[in-house]
This record gives structure tokens, C-alpha cells and sequence, in this order.
């Protein structure tokens, strides 16, 4: 798993999150999956605000150019967003003058096979993956790819501590990528 | 083989305006194909990319697949991938490290250097066949040549050199390379693929277009202004974000600040633009203190200032190339068809310099050329837009004649904008661009650069 993140250190579970008195509870897979479900249709019914708000105030959100890639620190990808710049990336998405969404795009996605990889304490590793169509100006495009997520049970709820998409074909001659995968 | 009369080719270009057609048209393009791409000098690579005796890297000019390849005695080459046998592609890889080529077809074996050395059933073939005809290889491309660790390759076999051709642009490469503490830039950190649908010429005609961030840019100048800087960072979004605001400075600032300088062959730079202070990390920010202990170690105090105050922003190499030095970026232009284009773009890691230096290039290569950029998508939703719009039956001459009357020579040979909102480097390409195409001056077009519509105009 290490080569998903860009810092070791990130993967300490429960970092993001504010210590419980509880007993930490583990994610079951069915929780995993109906969340994942969840961000999906925010994603699609463009609320990406509500989206960003599944974000723990330190994650980070990845899309590597390369298969396999290994960091998104000596290598370009296609999306390396920290917070800040996740938040500009959603903010932008939601101006007026964004021209490559006018007309805006139109997407519709599946999320399947969804497994635990890794699980301590209150926060996981989830693998899935996803189908997606885009529809803009007359062309439609698919996507699709392998997701994980790092999950944590926050006293509101789950979080998204960071999420990495590889899409099969990450490494194709691309026309822009606006709406997040 | 096309054919378009000189003088037609020569009216589609007017002073300060050009006719739509020469990005619309599929017979210029396939005119441009061989006259501008058959001829000039074409980024091919970077030496660090073939290093070692055997590896190889696919490439192209033009339509044309090419493999720029280290040979066993250490010298580079550039061949045609096709087999001579039955015009297969040799190679499929974008590249790798071989002792020979080999054609998956009927196994016909070639050298490093593209001779032929093996062809099975040899007997069988008419006495008119010499398996040592040099003609009869993966063929070479006629001409090959480095600026310092840049490759070139032209088609044709007679033309001017590549310092000739480059002329005072070499000054361009130089800042790149000068900037390695250790003299060496070695391509790294991958490869972003971006593609369009318009004509290949719009890229390079934006690259130097200060007049543009203010509209185009307007979301992510927006977003990024409104961006509170409490939230966390790992650093890389701090960068983007810092070159999205500079994006929103006014056009006063690029009219008093930024310079364009435009030289013969259609090669340009825009300049005096970012400084470190402002962009790249502040001059006390311990990364760009450890480089700068790093360069005055290896080049000494004096030698290392020279090198940092040369400013420059995009420099664009005619037709095809575009790179900067300050976060070691390169762009490559690929036609594909009149109406569809795809652009390759890189990023060079200084030889001898921190580590965390060729970070910063990465996160602003991501922000600046990233497929998924905040700040790309909406350049290529221009290149597509006109892509759509020209095909209309709205206005036929297209304007680039801003800032006209203040074009003046310079002492390099060229010629400099009144200030970086001109359009002069679009005026200068298209100056390359009747030299190369339309014919029997074309010499004395090159040579012109700039004065050719200039002296229309006062006629």
C-alpha cells in the first residue's frame, strides 16, 4: 500500500481524525461500498461542494499519469490536489467563467467490487472500481479504473483521508479532465 | 503530392491578418507536413533519454514515427521505424534498451544504426537485392543535430545548420542547461499527452500570449484568489496556486513589465516576466538557498548571478517547441491531422540541484500543463473552439496585428514587441511560415523575420 502514498506517515490511522472516547470501531465492507455509492452520486449530480466535505482537512487526492506510479512528488499526474488545492479545484468548478465546462459536462458512474485492503482501528484501505461516462458537447467519453480510498470514522462520520484513481488508460493522449473521477 | 500555387499560398498572408484557411484546410496541411515538417529542423529528444549504447526512444516528426537511438559506438541516431522488408513498424515500445532491432514479421534483423544485419531466406531473393545497400536498412533520417543535449532531426538533407537555424535562440537553451549546477539536464517525471481538435498552429501562437490569462484564466485566477492560505499544503498546492494569481495580473503589468522578443526562422520568447522572488520560492526559502550554495559552489558568485537574472518565460523554438527554464518545462507540438492535434510535454531535472527543486517543477507542471490542470483546460477549450468557430462563415481574416506600429529591431538580429501584449511573434511565425511554403524566396523570407510585413505595410 505504501505506493499509494505520498507520505508513509499519512497512512497512521486515525491521524486526521479527533481522538474518541469511544472504542474505535472498523469499517465493515458494506459500510465501505454504500459510501462510496454516496460520493459517486454527489460527484455525478455535481454537488462538489458536498464532495470536498468528505475530505479530512489534510487529504490529498491523486490521480496518477502512470500505471503503477509510485509518487506523485518526483512524477506529473494527471490530479495531485493537497486541500488547498482540491478547495481551489471545487471552487473552480463552480464559476461562471469556467469555459472548458460551458456546456457543462454530464456524467453517470458505476462503482463495483469494493474490498477492505487494509483495516486498523477506526480507518481503512478500500479498493473498488469504477466506470464512468462523460457527456459534453456531443461526445461522450469512458473512463475507468481502480479507486482507493483511505476511510476514517470521524465523530462526524466517515472521511476521506486521501483517495487515488488509476484509470486504465492514464497514460493516453487526453482532451482536458475537469469533473473529478 | 499537393500542390498549391506559390502566390495563393502567399495571399492567404497579409500584414497583420492571415486568412483562416491555413488552419482549416487539410491541402496547406499537407503542404505544411512537407515544406515546414519535411524540411526544418524538429525537436526529436533529449539526450538523457538515450543515454547508454542501445537504448532507444520512439518518436516522430511530423506524421512520421521516428527512433532516436544510442548506437553501439555511443553515437545517437535517428531512424525511420519501418522495416525495409515488408514496411512493417520495427518498434512498438516508446522505448527501451536493445542490442539490435528485430521485425516481428519475417525477422529481418537490423543494427543500432539501422543497417541491415540479418534477413532469414536470404537465397531466395532476386540478384538485384544487396543486403548491404545502406538504402536498404531502417533508413536514417538525413540529418541529425544536439544544442546541448537537445536533439534535432531534419528530413532534408540540405538546409542550414541547427545553430544557424536556431540563431540567438541558442541563448534560450542555454539559460535551461545553465541553470544545472552540474551543466547536465536529464528528462524525467513523465510524460502528460494533451490533445485537441484545431489546427497544430494555435498552440504555439498562445504560448507567448500575455493577452489571454485575464479571460481565458478567469476561472482559476478567480478561485485561486479566493483561496485561503490557512488551509493545509504539502507545498505543491501553494505553487499552483501562487502561479494561478499570477496569472490575474492586469495587462498593465505585462505592457510595463514583460518584454517579447521574435527572431528569424518564426522562434520567439517572452521575457523580464516572473522572478524567483515572486514565483519559483522566495530568495530566502532554504530550497532555493541550498541551490543557489549548490551553483556558486560549481560556477562561482558572479557566474551564478549572471544566470539567474536572465528572466525568461515561454521560449518558442519554430514550428513545434516550447520550453522554459525556470521550471524546466518542454512542450512538443504534434500534428496529427488539420483539425487535431496532440502535445507532448516534459520536465528536466537540474543535475547537482536539491532534490526538492525538481518537486516544485512537478507541481507546477501539473498546474501549468497537466491534463487535469485548473489552468490548461481552459487553453485547450480555446484551441477547440476555434477549431469549431473557423469553420464558420463569419469573418475570413483573422487579426494579429496588435501592437504593429511598435514593432522594433533588436541587437540580436531580431525583433522585439512594443511590449508583451504584441502579436509580433504570431506575425513572425507566419513570416517563417511563407518562407517555408510558399516557394522560390523562401530563403530571403527566413532571413526577413518579421521586417517581410513590416515593409508590406508601408507600401
Amino acid at each position: 500500500m505504501n505506493a499509494a502514498a505520498p507520505e508513509a506517515s499519512r497512512l497512521t490511522p486515525g491521524e486526521a481524525s479527533p481522538p474518541s472516547m469511544q472504542q474505535p470501531v472498523a469499517l465493515d465492507v458494506s459500510q465501505c461500498e454504500q459510501f462510496l455509492i454516496h460520493e459517486a452520486r454527489l460527484l455525478d449530480e455535481a454537488r462538489f461542494d458536498e464532495w470536498l466535505a468528505l475530505f479530512t482537512p489534510d487529504a490529498w487526492y491523486w490521480v496518477p499519469v502512470e500505471p503503477g506510479q509510485a509518487s506523485p512528488r518526483d512524477t506529473i499526474s494527471l490530479m495531485y490536489d493537497d486541500r488547498r488545492l482540491l478547495e481551489t479545484r471545487v471552487r473552480r468548478l463552480a464559476s461562471p467563467r469556467i469555459y472548458s465546462q460551458e456546456p457543462r459536462s454530464r456524467t453517470s458512474r458505476i462503482v463495483a467490487n469494493v474490498t477492505i485492503e487494509q483495516s486498523a482501528n477506526d480507518a481503512c484501505i478500500v479498493r473498488s472500481k469504477f466506470q464512468l461516462l462523460e457527456y459534453r458537447r456531443e461526445t461522450q467519453r469512458i473512463f475507468g479504473g481502480t479507486s482507493l480510498h483511505r476511510l476514517v470514522r470521524g465523530t462526524n462520520g466517515i472521511r476521506i483521508a486521501w483517495k487515488r484513481v488509476d484509470l486504465v488508460n492514464c497514460d493516453a493522449p487526453h482532451e482536458g479532465l475537469l469533473v473529478p473521477f | 503530392m499537393t500542390s498549391i500555387a506559390p502566390q495563393e499560398i502567399a495571399a492567404l498572408v497579409r500584414p497583420g491578418r492571415v486568412h483562416r484557411r491555413v488552419y482549416t484546410d487539410p491541402a496547406i496541411f499537407d503542404l505544411e507536413m512537407e515544406r515546414i515538417f519535411g524540411s526544418a529542423w524538429i525537436y526529436v529528444g533529449h539526450e538523457s533519454q538515450v543515454k547508454n549504447p542501445g537504448d532507444f526512444l520512439a518518436t516522430r516528426i511530423g506524421p512520421k514515427p521516428l527512433l532516436l537511438v544510442r548506437d553501439a559506438g555511443g553515437e545517437l541516431q535517428l531512424l525511420h521505424n519501418q522495416c525495409a522488408h515488408r514496411g512493417s513498424l520495427v518498434v512498438a515500445s516508446a522505448a527501451g534498451h536493445t542490442s539490435e532491432f528485430r521485425c516481428c514479421y519475417h525477422g529481418w534483423t537490423y543494427h543500432l544504426d539501422g543497417r541491415l544485419k540479418a534477413a532469414p531466406l536470404l537465397q531466395d531473393y532476386p540478384a538485384h537485392f544487396d543486403p548491404k545497400d545502406p538504402d536498404g536498412g531502417m533508413r536514417r533520417v538525413p540529418r541529425l543535430a544536439s544544442y546541448r543535449g537537445f536533439v534535432f532531426g531534419s528530413l532534408a538533407a540540405d538546409g542550414p545548420s541547427l545553430p544557424d537555424y536556431l540563431g540567438y535562440m541558442t541563448t534560450s537553451f542555454d539559460d535551461m542547461v545553465d541553470r544545472a549546477p552540474e551543466d547536465e539536464l536529464e528528462a524525467a517525471g513523465g510524460v502528460f499527452k494533451h490533445g485537441y481538435k484545431g489546427n497544430w498552429k494555435l498552440y504555439l501562437e498562445n504560448l507567448c500570449d500575455a493577452a489571454h490569462p485575464l479571460f481565458t484564466h478567469q476561472s482559476s485566477i478567480d478561485a485561486a484568489s479566493q483561496q485561503s492560505d490557512q488551509v493545509h499544503s504539502d507545498g505543491s498546492g501553494e505553487i499552483a496556486i501562487r502561479q494561478m494569481r499570477q496569472n490575474g495580473a492586469p495587462h498593465s503589468f505585462w505592457e510595463a513589465n514583460v518584454g517579447i522578443w521574435t527572431y528569424p526562422n518564426g522562434h520567439s520568447f517572452l521575457g523580464d516576466y516572473h522572478d524567483d522572488a515572486k514565483l519559483v520560492t522566495a530568495l530566502n526559502d532554504p530550497v532555493f538557498r541550498d541551490y543557489i550554495a549548490a551553483m556558486e559552489a560549481k560556477r562561482g558568485k558572479e557566474q551564478t548571478r549572471k544566470i539567474l537574472e536572465v528572466r525568461r518565460w515561454n521560449s518558442n523554438v519554430y514550428p513545434n517547441l516550447s520550453f522554459m527554464s525556470q521550471f524546466g518545462q518542454l512542450r512538443v507540438v504534434h500534428p496529427v491531422a488539420v483539425n487535431e492535434t496532440v502535445v507532448h510535454t516534459y520536465c528536466f531535472r537540474l543535475r547537482g540541484a536539491p532534490a526538492r527543486m525538481f518537486e516544485n517543477a512537478i507541481s507546477f507542471a501539473n498546474v501549468v500543463n497537466g491534463t487535469g490542470s485548473l489552468v490548461l483546460t481552459d487553453d485547450l477549450e480555446i484551441y477547440n473552439r476555434i477549431g469549431m468557430g473557423l469553420v464558420s462563415a463569419g469573418p475570413e481574416w483573422l487579426e494579429i496585428g496588435r501592437g504593429y506600429q511598435g514593432d522594433s529591431s533588436d541587437e540580436h538580429g531580431g525583433r522585439r514587441g512594443r511590449n508583451s501584449t504584441s502579436e509580433i511573434y504570431i506575425r513572425n511565425m507566419f513570416d517563417a511560415w511563407l518562407g517555408f511554403m510558399a516557394g522560390e524566396d523562401k530563403p530571403a523570407r527566413r532571413r526577413a523575420a518579421g521586417a517581410a510585413t513590416l515593409a508590406e505595410m508601408t507600401q
